[in-house]
């Protein structure tokens, strides 16, 4: 089976299911998906078990301020070996409700990621075995990798960003 | 043998004649001389048995993601030397290759094909350390001494490219900062004569010797099914016996006009990882000389001016050269918006970048996939009742690099 055809089944299947939200195959030949969190965990398992994704390459999240309602941002990337087909998952999560379902049931590779995002965005993801933080210390009290949280110390006045500041 | 029974709370088998009930809770790191590197494990051992397992990370976590994020583009290349550091021209060469796919730079076939010389050269000094290491810690220092010499030469090689040895900052956005040398072509023919040589002695010590063997087959496997759930890659998820190679599966600077083997393993033990790492480094030379007698003619960088800094001497002559010079290095070039995620086959897997633009100087997210991160929460279900000492040779073949795994 071709990589394209094994792909439209793949979205065919997804979309039977209700799962997909928004789909698009952006410049760079990547497939963007986006979905609900609540239902995530879900289209693992669907994808595991009935599609053959078997590789979780990456779990992450990024934050957009900016966005109304949907602040944050868990994305995934996964995998069919075989096939050799990749996609993006992403799903967007409000501040006031920062909970994602843990992917640790499938993919026990997802347990260390979970652990970095939530140790630097504050996401929870709901089942996780041992939601700790990992790489920063453990009585920090804040979530290094959000935006608000500018890089260098904000009372600092000896330097000027005023031009190649971001 | 002494009769083994269950340990009812950690389902581990031991033997009877060790149990007096006792079960002790033993520090292995921070820093510990069986342990290359800052890691801690804290191990519950009956004896010398191993029942559990449980390690701290992060001990030197330097916030790459963070600091990439008020960086230009071209000042991430640093970061990245610092995250496998014994083979940083991959780590810096997939830097440049995941933001050329953002941007949509085609890069010449000379670029593809030196790239690949640097990144096989690299592949063969992270192989060489880990396994030369795995010798040491089965108590043969030999082969390391000699192992380290070839490393050195590498080294050469490098600082013959770019001046640097360990922390190379390799190569630009947009290709090579210079051309090959002819002293590097010719230290490189050198190398390439005598290094087989001078490996195949240090695999004779070890590949077939039977002390080694007894020693390493059974310590540390995993299963093919664990390993891909673990999202394993690289050599430990070849020795596992899943053959997945981003080189062959994603070919990236022309990887696919290569004639190359996929070594892999059955077992998933420690010397399955060993053996593979070997078998590799003989495909890698078989890279480097294929990618030497086929190197196309023709330019060292891109013909991309936005992103590539324009000779020095031009600077000084040419207005627009000079507006070019000023723009780089200022980081006010213009970058597209988009998002992209690309991945390179590094010395211990799969080395994944995903980058998020939003077309200002400095990427707005940047995530780096360290193989490292991912495959070493399997160590403790690796090493479960298994001995002490397995436990730290299963460490050094899963080549568990701590600025990898930090970041």
């Amino acid at each position: 089976m071709s990589t394209s055809s094994f792909l439209d089944k793949t979205i065919e299947g997804l979309n039977s299911k209700g799962f997909i939200l928004e789909y698009t195959t952006d410049k760079y030949n990547e497939h963007n998906i986006v979905i609900d969190a609540k239902n995530a965990l879900e289209v693992v398992q669907y994808l595991n078990a009935e599609l053959g994704y078997n590789f979780l390459v990456d779990l992450t999240g990024s934050h957009y301020p900016d966005k109304e309602n949907q602040e944050y941002q868990v994305v995934f990337h996964i995998q069919n070996l075989i096939e050799n087909t990749r996609l993006r998952f992403k799903s967007n999560l409000s501040k006031n409700l920062m909970e994602f379902p843990s992917l640790t049931p499938v993919f026990s590779a997802a347990n260390w990621m979970e652990r970095e995002t939530f140790d630097f965005f504050g996401i929870q993801f709901i089942g996780h075995p041992d939601l700790r933080r990992i790489l920063n210390v453990d009585d920090m009290d804040y979530h290094p990798m959000r935006k608000e949280y500018a890089l260098e110390d904000e009372t600092r006045r000896d330097k000027n960003d005023t031009f190649f500041g971001r | 043998m002494s009769e083994l029974e269950v340990n009812k709370k950690y389902n581990v088998q031991v033997s009877t004649e060790t149990i007096d009930g006792e079960i002790a809770t033993l520090n292995l790191g921070p820093t510990h001389p069986a342990t290359h590197g800052i890691f801690q494990n804290v191990l519950k051992v009956d004896g010398e048995r191993i029942l559990h397992a449980e390690q701290t990370v992060g001990y030197i976590h330097r916030a790459f993601e963070k600091l990439a994020e008020r960086r230009p583009y071209n000042q991430i290349t640093p970061i990245t030397d610092r995250l496998n550091y014994c083979s940083s021209p991959i780590n810096n060469l997939g830097w440049h290759m995941t933001v050329e796919k953002l941007i949509g730079a085609e890069m010449p076939k000379r670029v593809d094909y030196m790239r690949v010389i640097v990144m096989e050269l690299s592949r063969i000094a992270d192989h060489l350390v880990c396994n030369s290491v795995i010798g040491v810690d089965t108590g043969a220092l030999t082969g390391f001494t000699y192992m380290f010499q070839e490393r050195e030469k590498i080294y050469d090689l490098f600082e013959e490219i770019c001046g640097a040895r360990l922390t190379t900052n390799v190569g630009r956005i947009g290709g090579f900062d210079r051309d090959f040398s002819p002293e590097f072509y010719s230290k490189l023919k050198t190398f390439l004569k005598e290094f087989p040589k001078n490996f195949d002695e240090f695999g004779s010590l070890l590949e077939r010797n039977r002390i080694f063997m007894d020693r390493t087959i059974g310590a540390g496997p995993i299963s093919a099914e664990r390993a891909l759930n673990y999202s394993f890659a690289g050599p430990n998820l070849r020795a596992a016996g899943v053959d997945y190679d981003v080189r062959v599966m994603k070919p990236y600077s022309s990887y696919q006009d290569f004639d190359f083997n996929i070594p892999v393993g059955t077992e998933g033990d420690t010397y399955d990882r060993f053996m593979v790492r070997q078998q590799e480094i003989r495909e890698s030379l078989k890279i480097i000389h294929q990618a030497l007698d086929n190197m196309p003619s023709g330019d060292y960088y891109a013909d991309i001016p936005s992103f590539y800094l324009p000779p020095k001497e031009e600077v000084y002559r040419s207005m627009e050269a000079l507006i070019y010079h000023f723009k780089i290095v200022m980081g006010e070039t213009p970058i597209p918006v988009g998002e992209v995620y690309h991945s390179v086959e590094g010395g211990n897997g799969e080395l994944g970048y995903y980058l998020v633009s939003d077309g200002g100087r400095n990427p707005y997210r940047l995530h780096f996939r360290r193989p490292c991160f991912i495959y070493y929460q399997a160590y403790p279900e690796m090493i479960k009742g298994s001995l002490l000492s397995d436990a730290i040779l299963t460490m050094s073949s899963m080549n568990v690099i701590a600025g990898e795994l930090d970041a």
